[in-house]
């Protein structure tokens, strides 16, 4: 569980997060969602404190992550996985290289014994005869696949994805998102997930978390969202055309 | 203030990159690594740089000592204590900067804006660490080899040209490059050699690793990094030279 606690973040004067605060829960999958430049890239890294906070408090289960120094947090990091927008993934090293990466970093295991977790997490994310290719020979979609492999090789409690399914197809797009929630549930992970994504949002959304100008403005359920009142939250929501039909047929039926 | 702004953020940069490694096998590896992609492969321009500008220097002489009562060995003792006092390592260090500052440059630079550095924190790497002391350790380490290199080189162009135009003949040139050898020059370069691969890894590897933006930012950091290196290159061998003689 991460628990955050009044946290604001501002950078050269500019108020990015205002005092931000919220619960995510194991085994479900936590949704930042809001408009591009709403702060919610700023609120994740500064949940995985890429950012430092100005002020609050982030807690990974009973541990406070803002009070630990450097040596503790290093630990603490072998506990999350992250998949950034773009994959991340280390150009020079071949697609089992990238995954074998931090199990080399932080594991005494064998070789053998290592590779037998590579091959179980590209397994697990349906990677199959690429495992010698390099990140620039794979499509965009196998790409954050890898970077999904990646981030689970070494078990994490928590696991981060910075808008995964940027510059991805619709269809490939569900099968990621189907893939986050399956991991989420097989292996009890906390996983939040940045999106502006509408689909993920009613594919996978346990929990929201809409974010507006830096600012908690809605918090709900994916069965919740489309009954929300919040005039931002509609304005975001509402969008896209399919969802306003969804909308207007619901209001229809109701009437 | 920026000046003292980008001292500070160098040094700090420098504490966490030369910080204990996580792992020393996998550091040792990366050494191996960087010292064939950063040095290795810098020998084949230290060579044709050096065979063309040893040939050139002794021209040069030849052709500014037409005194008759000058004797003939006194060109190959200047492109020796040309090359061993300045060119082999000022000059080389100012190549350097341009072949190996700007790879290192654009290749922590392009890693820093496609997140692939973030993704070393949040594994609970120290990114700064296992970036830039392989780089660092390879390319110090390299440098007084390609110093040698230079030099030998230099002088081998020296003593192609030299005869084959006429400027002086063979023994004399041989004469001269073993005239009055002072070893001392060669301890003397080889000092500013570790300091220049020293500066060429750590001011490229700043830049890139502090860069904000996309590919262009990426670029401006790489000519950024060169021309700071190349500066900092000449001050330092000011330096130097004034403490060392």
């Amino acid at each position: 569980m991460i628990t955050i606690q009044n946290i604001s973040k501002s950078f050269e004067n500019k108020q990015v997060l205002n005092e931000v605060s919220t619960v995510f829960e194991p085994g479900k999958t936590n949704l930042i969602i809001g408009r591009s430049g709403s702060g919610k890239t700023v609120l994740l890294k500064s949940i995985v404190g890429l950012h430092e906070v100005d002020s609050g408090e982030i807690y990974y289960d009973d541990r406070n992550f803002t009070k630990m120094n450097h040596k503790l947090r290093k630990q603490l990091r072998q506990e999350m996985g992250m998949v950034f927008q773009g994959g991340a993934l280390f150009d020079s090293f071949s697609v089992e290289e990238n995954v074998r990466f931090p199990l080399d970093m932080f594991t005494n295991q064998s070789l053998k014994e290592k590779q037998k977790r590579v091959d179980f997490c590209l397994d697990r994310v349906n990677i199959e005869k690429a495992h010698k290719l390099f990140p620039a020979e794979i499509s965009g979609g196998m790409q954050k696949r890898v970077a999904i492999a990646r981030a689970i090789a070494m078990n994490p409690k928590y696991l981060f994805c910075d808008e995964p399914n940027s510059g991805l197809d619709p269809e490939t797009s569900l099968v990621i998102d189907e893939l986050v929630h399956e991991l989420t549930l097989d292996f009890n992970m906390t996983t939040v997930i940045n999106t502006h994504d509408m689909n993920s949002v009613m594919e996978i959304g346990d929990k929201i978390l809409f974010i507006s100008e830096g600012v908690k403005t809605w918090e709900g359920t994916k069965e919740e969202i489309l009954q929300a009142e919040n005039q931002k939250l509609q304005e975001f929501v509402f969008a896209n055309k399919t969802y306003r039909q969804i909308r207007d047929v619901k209001i229809e039926k109701n009437s | 203030m920026n000046f003292f702004y980008h001292i500070g953020r160098y040094f700090s940069l420098l504490a966490r990159a030369f910080s204990r490694p996580e792992k020393h096998r996998i550091y040792l590896r990366k050494l191996l690594v960087e010292i064939e992609q950063l040095g290795l492969n810098s020998v084949g321009i230290v060579v044709i740089i050096s065979l063309f500008m040893g040939g050139i220097i002794t021209l040069q002489v030849a052709y500014n000592m037409s005194n008759p009562l000058f004797p003939k060995y006194l060109i190959g003792l200047g492109n020796r204590d040309t090359l061993i006092l300045e060119f082999s390592s000022t000059i080389m260090g100012l190549i350097m900067a341009g072949k190996i500052g700007s790879n290192i440059t654009s290749e922590i630079g392009s890693m820093r804006v496609t997140e692939q550095i973030d993704s070393l924190e949040i594994m609970g790497i120290n990114s700064a660490s296992y970036l830039i002391m392989p780089k660092t350790l390879a390319v110090v380490f390299i440098f007084p080899f390609l110093f040698v290199l230079s030099v030998f080189f230099g002088l081998i162009g020296g003593l192609i040209v030299g005869p084959s135009v006429g400027a002086v003949t063979a023994p004399d040139y041989i004469n001269g490059i073993q005239y009055l050898f002072t070893p001392y020059y060669v301890t003397f370069s080889m000092i500013k050699s570790l300091f220049f691969g020293f500066l060429v890894a750590t001011v490229p590897a700043y830049f890139g690793y502090f860069v904000e933006g996309g590919a262009f930012e990426v670029g401006a950091a790489s000519t950024r990094a060169v021309v700071n290196t190349n500066i900092l290159i000449l001050v330092f061998d000011l330096i130097l030279t004034q403490l060392l003689f």
